[in-house]
């Protein structure tokens, strides 16, 4: 079965990000940028499914500048067959980001499309069940393990305290958590074999954004730690600091 | 602790990479820091190597990596088999050893010198790691000066036999197979030495480990003994030539060296500058001192230089001119500097520099190792002087 996963280049989340002088963005300047991490369990998801069944390609498809271009070589490092990038602005709206990505992906008619749950950067969440509703498709959020059976595919949703399974028709729109879609690592041959395959550029579809940034703020530093006391008898004034002042008890 | 490594790249030396090579680079990073990091405090001090490793080393190309595809290998340039040596010794110089004896002293020799026959029944399955291969040149009393060589192999009517005793050997009690090099001429015939592809199953084969490093500690070092190795013709690699080969796996795996050290040095440093600017005494950071930032700036200083000189190697190899007086140059200068950074590295760390939950002492004591195999540093010394005045001096 052909399979696309979406993704998007995003800060490497052990980077120290900078506000940038508008205090609307983030200061690219020395940031590393990686394919988001969920997005990585997406692509894992989608390889084994075709390499299990030995059959159907796996396309990577995203929205952003020519930057992006290296996160869907990296895709294609790890095993994706072929690339498309779409050439716009990536901004906080998800659906006009997602509408780039339903008119691209309305053409091709893919009978699977995968999605990280979120993008490590924005944490919003949307851009996959928003695609999921323009193109009239159902939608399952949070798999963290899915099946395929004829027609159908069923999914494993992580929900608080277990797990939930639900089925869906195919063709349908999944967006994946870690689960047991653990990455794998590129091997040397397959970066040096993502150089020969397509990579295909077109101008993206896109809305002008209904969201805009107005600023940005540090988290507020944090506050020395105090100590209370040593060994078992400092027990009870930790207890009654913990449930008087941090709430947290 | 220090965060999450990622390189050290003051002069835009990235800007200088191929995407594939930092692709690459950026690739082994990630593996040394979620699989490496973790176990390599403690498997120093319990002084094993760790094998558990070695399936996904090779799985993901790293061994002989700058070996053509047609032997299961991954075709690199030399630059991106640099960078991965870089990325490998910036976790542990034994996992780097590891990687550099099997792919420059085990998989190049027999690429380079081996029967068509001995390429294709030992190099995939030394790239795929099911097989460990060792390298043995040295002796008792013949380290700097190999030539001298008193390991014999004698012709027999099928076949040789060899008697005599290698030691310092890089992953020996673990090989399947090594490549050995031997005298089957008079004492001290330089064009008498031949390399033999020996498994270290045959009768007369046994290795024994070397007690009492307080060096490269997470890493395979043995002694190997020779008596009455009968081997069959097919085990001589026909294209050696005398001393000029080994010499010439040397500076393959001298070219690993020169930036391997980078990674060691990059790891101190990195370790360093955090360890500064986080450890407060007196009334701020030591990092807020002269004296500590005039030895950050040396560090960075010098890993910058050794990057540019490691590349500009890389570069030559590349284009097949590079010397070896070239690689000598870049294996003293680099390791030299390295084994200087981590010195200082574990200097500015106070006491918690001693342990080993901190890097720099452990590759303090590890580089000296590099600093004294491949041609100490004095033998490069040597080099570059007969290089320079036509007067061999060794
Ligand atoms: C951890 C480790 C792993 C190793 N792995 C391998 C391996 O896998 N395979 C292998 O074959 N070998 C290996 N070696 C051996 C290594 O290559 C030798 O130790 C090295 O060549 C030096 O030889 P030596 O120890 O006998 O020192 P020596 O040659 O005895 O040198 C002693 C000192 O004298 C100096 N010196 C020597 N000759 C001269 C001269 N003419 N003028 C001035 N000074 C001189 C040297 O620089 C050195 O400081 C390994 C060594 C170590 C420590
Ligand atoms: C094996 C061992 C045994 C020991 N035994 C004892 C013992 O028996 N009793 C005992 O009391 N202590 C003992 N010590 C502690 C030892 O005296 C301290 O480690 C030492 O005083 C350094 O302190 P520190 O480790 O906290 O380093 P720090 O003071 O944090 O120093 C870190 C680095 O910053 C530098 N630095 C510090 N201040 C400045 C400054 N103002 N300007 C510029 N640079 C600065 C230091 O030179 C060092 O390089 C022992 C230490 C070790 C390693």
């Amino acid at each position: 079965m052909n399979i696309t996963v979406c993704l998007k280049r995003v800060p490497d989340t052990e980077t120290r990000v900078r506000i940038s002088d508008s205090g609307t963005s983030i200061d690219p300047g020395g940031v590393k940028f990686v394919m988001s991490p969920y997005d990585e369990f997406a692509m894992e998801a989608a390889l084994r499914m075709t390499e299990a069944s030995g059959e159907g390609e796996v396309v990577a498809l995203t929205l952003g500048d020519t930057t992006s271009q290296e996160t869907l070589r990296s895709a294609l490092a790890i095993g994706a067959d072929r690339a498309v990038l779409l050439n716009g602005e990536v901004t906080m709206d998800g659906l006009a980001t997602a509408r780039a990505l339903a008119s691209e992906l309305g053409e091709a008619d893919v009978p699977l499309i995968l999605f990280g749950m979120k993008a490590a950067d924005d944490d919003q969440q949307q851009v996959g069940p928003m695609v999921a509703t323009l193109m009239g498709r159902p939608c399952a959020t949070g798999v963290s393990s899915f099946e395929l059976t004829d027609g159908t595919v069923v999914c494993d949703r992580e929900v608080e305290g277990g797990t939930e399974r639900v089925e869906l028709p195919l063709p349908a729109v999944i967006t994946v958590t870690k689960g047991e879609f653990e990455p794998r690592y590129a091997s040397l041959k397959g970066i040096m074999a993502a150089k020969r395959k397509p990579l295909e550029e077109k101008e993206a579809q896109i809305s002008p954004a209904r969201i805009t940034v107005e600023k940005l703020e540090y988290p507020p530093a944090r506050a020395e730690g105090r100590i209370v006391g040593e060994g078992p008898d400092a027990v009870p004034e930790l207890v009654r600091l913990l449930r008087e002042e941090a709430n947290a008890l | 602790m220090a965060g999450k490594f990622q390189g050290i790249d003051f002069y835009d030396v990235d800007g200088l990479l191929s995407e594939e090579e930092r692709m690459i680079r950026d690739t082994i990073r990630e593996w040394v820091e979620d699989r490496v990091m973790p176990l390599i405090g403690e498997a120093y001090i319990e002084r094993r190597f760790p094998t558990e490793l070695i399936p996904e080393i090779a799985e993901m190309g790293m061994l002989g990596a700058n070996l053509p595809e047609e032997y299961g290998c991954a075709g690199l340039n030399n630059v991106a088999y640099g960078l991965i040596m870089q990325e490998l010794e910036r976790g542990d110089s034994g996992i780097r050893s590891f990687a550099s004896v099997q792919g420059a002293l085990v998989m190049y020799p027999i690429h380079a010198f081996g029967s068509e026959e001995q390429k294709r029944e030992w190099l995939p399955q030394l790239a795929a790691g099911t097989k460990i291969g060792c390298f043995g040149l040295t002796e008792p009393d013949y380290g700097s000066n190999p030539a001298g060589m008193i390991t014999t192999a004698k012709k027999t009517d099928d076949g040789w036999v060899l008697n005599g005793t290698k030691m310092w050997i890089t992953n020996g009690s673990m090989a399947d197979v090594a490549v050995l090099w031997a005298q089957t001429g008079e004492i001290g015939d330089t064009k008498g030495i031949r390399g033999f592809v020996v498994p270290t199953d045959t009768e007369g084969f046994t290795a024994t480990d070397q007690k009492g490093k307080l060096s490269l500690l997470a890493s395979d070092t043995s002694e190997l003994h020779l008596q009455d190795v009968h081997l069959p013709d097919s085990a001589l690699m026909p294209e050696t030539t005398g001393i000029r080969s080994p010499l010439m796996c040397l500076t393959q795996a001298r070219y690993g060296i020169a930036w391997g050290v980078l990674g060691a040095a990059m790891a101190c440093f990195h370790e360093a500058r955090s360890y500064a600017v986080e450890r407060v005494m007196f009334d701020g950071p030591i990092g807020g001192k002269q004296i500590q930032q005039v030895r950050l700036a040396d560090m960075l200083t010098q890993i910058t230089q050794g990057q540019l000189l490691a590349l500009q190697l890389g570069r030559l190899k590349d284009a097949g001119t590079m010397t070896a007086q070239q690689v000598s140059l870049a294996k003293r200068a680099n390791v030299n500097m390295a084994c200087d950074i981590a010195r200082e590295a574990r200097r500015l760390l106070g006491a918690n520099g001693i342990l080993v939950e901190y890097h720099s002492m452990r590759h303090m004591a590890n580089l000296e190792s590099v600093y004294t195999y491949e041609g100490t540093h004095d033998i490069h010394s040597l080099i570059l002087g007969q290089a320079l005045t036509g007067i061999a001096a060794f």
